[in-house]
């Protein structure tokens, strides 16, 4: 016999107020400018979503600071974004519940593919950090998304330069490793093209499980291989992993990252960090903007901020800064705005802007090459890094998608 | 010469399979004894892996190859006497729910302390450097973690097959009534239990810290494999789960071979296959409580 669970008359009456209560909680005052702010901070992407977390709570600080938005004090909500359904689901609710002006952040490709299509439909602002996918930037653009993460044509292009010049890519036969999901895959198809348009060869391709903690089988392939260079189009605490094992065994390939985030080779070890990588941005660059920045997250949170840091940080105060110069949260004058070619200083010594087309941020990218081990001291300064690319006079469209590679029709 | 690097990926497999022994045998320990399906057995391998980081400063590598694993075993010792005890006799999702829930309380607690990013750590010095046996690379490193998880197996076997604390454990799993009515409280017994069981989940993290990402949820990402093992050699078999893990790693090396997008999927259809073939794991044995 199954017994039915009694539910007595306190406990109902409990059950009743907290589902009265829970709206009158919501949305209290209208004096407030909400963003919402959405990124994973578990899984396999969760390093990277903490950095992002925390350099939008200092730009969020800097901006009430100096007065908020319109005058009003702009608010910060924070959510974890946990996968594409999850994001959708909370995506819509910070819009219609929360009245958010904005939603800022995302970091898997997939999530923020279905974030698009909540904004779309809710006709909400949407800028996303961290995912690369460049169908976001092409076939799945939106009027109201926005990218300050760079595609991941800029990212193979940017990185691509820098190894052209080490010789590392004419005549040369590589060994690509791909992470087995949507940035995987687009990442791969991206890197090929680049590859062959510069006179090198992809030998071997393995596709990797994302889950994949244990790259020695990998190791081992790769040795009998013999490629001249090995590619890497991983994500997340992959890289970590990677480039730990890739220390452990001792091979001497040269190394060529097409994807990355610093935290990651800040978690592998002194040591064990080796290669050329693309980045958005680092910490060691110098120019004054970037510095105070660096010193002011770090007297923070105890450690320099990265890639994903930046974007956030500049997301928060691009949006900000849209709002006063317009005078105004609505979604509509903001894009206008935006599409005009509005300027904005991110840190580079350069001003950045989103180009109309697709809208993706225009703006240098680096690339950096690991220290030799022996030289790995401090924990974080474990690199070199290039000059900006593309260089001071040079048109800031030469590392992005052209038309032809990803065409963006806008949906209405 | 296919074949000669078929046979690189075999060896290297049995490397790996040691990996996953350590944890897959307290698995089996603590479900044998206790009935209790253990979800938490991650989060002791992650603790693990987070005192290595934060005792090797101080201690070196080595005290926190023998530090770490024993307050494991006592924080498995607390555990165990105020949360599982309480759920021997219980219905199996109630301990399930409860590890379920200490597995989250734990990930959360390390993210909360040490931040989400990986912390960094590397392989000491003295222990770096690879092997070759005619053209065949391995890790110096993984050499020793295959030692020391030798060692251990050795060790746990020789404790349950040669000591009186092994006979009572044995009959233990296997009719505990009956030892209750000859006097013997198992109670003891089984705290011991845990806090080896926990205590290698521990030593696995410390060894594998060097080699692995250290964040908060390498617990989850190795204990799926875990239990894998523990399902293909068969519930309440030593044996079973050694040859398990060893078979698992080989299985992975050739899958990585052939086809690598599979390669972790082939050790599900692995456990698919054995479950098809022997319900009860290669070598499972009958264990009478539980039917």
């Amino acid at each position: 016999m199954t017994e039915l669970p009694r539910i007595t008359r306190r406990g109902a009456l409990l059950g009743a107020a907290a589902v009265l209560a829970a709206p009158a909680i919501s949305h209290a005052q209208s004096d407030v400018v909400r963003i919402g702010h959405l990124t994973p901070r578990t899984g396999f992407l969760g390093p990277l979503g903490e950095f992002a977390v925390q350099a939008a709570q200092l730009a969020a600080e800097e901006v009430n600071a100096a007065g908020g938005i319109n005058g009003r004090k702009l608010e910060m909500l924070y959510e974890d974004s946990v996968n594409p359904q999850t994001a959708s689901a909370k995506a819509e609710r910070y819009i219609q519940r929360d009245k958010v002006s904005c939603i800022v952040g995302e970091i898997n490709s997939a999530s923020a593919l279905a974030i698009g299509q909540v904004v779309q439909r809710e006709r909400a602002l949407f800028i996303n950090t961290g995912a690369n996918s460049d169908a976001l930037r092409g076939s799945d653009c939106r009027k109201t998304m926005f990218h300050v993460e760079g595609q991941n044509s800029m990212y193979v292009k940017a990185v691509g330069r820098a190894l052209v010049e080490k010789g590392l890519i004419k005549g040369k036969k590589a060994y690509a490793l791909t992470a087995d999901y949507a940035f995987g895959h687009d990442l791969l198809k991206v890197a090929k093209r680049f590859i062959d348009q510069n006179g090198g060869s992809i030998a071997n391709e393995d596709l990797v499980p994302t889950d994949l903690t244990d790259f020695s089988p990998f190791l081992l392939k790769l040795r009998q291989a013999r490629p001249d260079v090995v590619v890497v189009n991983l994500a997340g605490a992959q890289i970590t992993n990677f480039l730990k094992q890739y220390s452990e065994y001792g091979l001497r390939f040269p190394v060529a990252g097409f994807g990355f985030d610093t935290a990651l080779a800040w978690g592998a070890g002194k040591g064990n960090f080796l290669g050329t990588w693309p980045t958005m941005w680092h910490h060691l660059i110098d120019n004054p903007e970037a510095k105070k920045f660096t010193a002011e997250f770090r007297k923070r949170f105890g450690k320099p901020p990265e890639n994903q840091a930046w974007g956030d940080y500049n997301a928060v105060k691009i949006i900000a800064k849209s709002m006063n110069d317009m005078k105004s949260t609505d979604p509509m004058q903001v894009v206008a705005h935006l599409e005009k070619g509005a300027k904005f200083d991110v840190l580079k010594g350069r001003e950045s802007y989103f180009r109309a087309r697709d809208h993706q941020l225009m703006t240098p990218m680096y690339a950096i090459t690991a220290l030799p081990p022996e030289k790995q001291t401090d924990p974080y300064d474990i690199f070199t890094s290039s000059g900006p690319i593309p260089g001071p006079d040079e048109s800031l469209e030469a590392i992005a998608s052209t038309p032809e590679e990803a065409a963006c029709t806008f949906p209405s | 010469m296919e074949l000669v690097f078929l046979f690189e990926q075999v060896l290297n497999g049995l490397l790996i399979g040691a990996y996953y022994l350590l944890i897959a045998l307290g698995l089996s320990l603590i479900f044998s004894l206790g009935g209790i399906v253990n979800l938490a057995h991650g989060a002791f391998y992650a603790i693990g892996a987070y005192l290595a980081v934060t005792l090797a400063p101080s201690i070196g590598f080595g005290g926190a190859f023998v530090a770490a694993p024993v307050l494991v075993g006592l924080l498995g010792m607390v555990i165990e006497r105020f949360l599982l005890r309480r759920f021997y006799r219980a219905d199996p999702i109630l301990s399930l729910l409860l590890t379920f829930g200490l597995a989250m309380v734990a990930e959360q607690a390390l993210r909360m302390i040490y931040g989400a990013a990986p912390v960094p750590f590397s392989i000491p010095t003295a222990l770096r450097g690879q092997v070759f046996i005619g053209d065949f690379l391995l890790s110096q490193y993984r050499l020793m973690i295959l030692g020391v998880a030798a060692l251990c197996v050795l060790g746990l076997w020789l404790l349950l097959q040669r000591t009186y604390f092994g006979r009572v454990v044995r009959a233990g799993v296997q009719n505990p009534d009956m030892v209750g009515a000859l006097g013997i409280s198992l109670a003891p017994y089984m705290s011991a239990v845990v806090a080896i069981a926990v205590g290698l989940a521990a030593l696995a993290g410390v060894m594998l810290a060097p080699i692995t990402g250290v964040h908060p949820a390498m617990g989850a990402e190795i204990l799926t494999f875990a239990f894998v093992v523990v399902v293909i050699g068969g519930l309440g078999s030593f044996w079973g789960v050694v040859v398990a893990a060893i078979i698992v790693g080989v299985v992975r090396g050739i899958a990585a071979f052939y086809f690598p997008p599979a390669t972790e999927a082939s050790v599900y259809l692995l456990m698919l296959l054995v479950l098809l073939l022997r319900p009860r794991g290669l070598f499972g044995e009958r264990i009478a409580k539980f039917e």
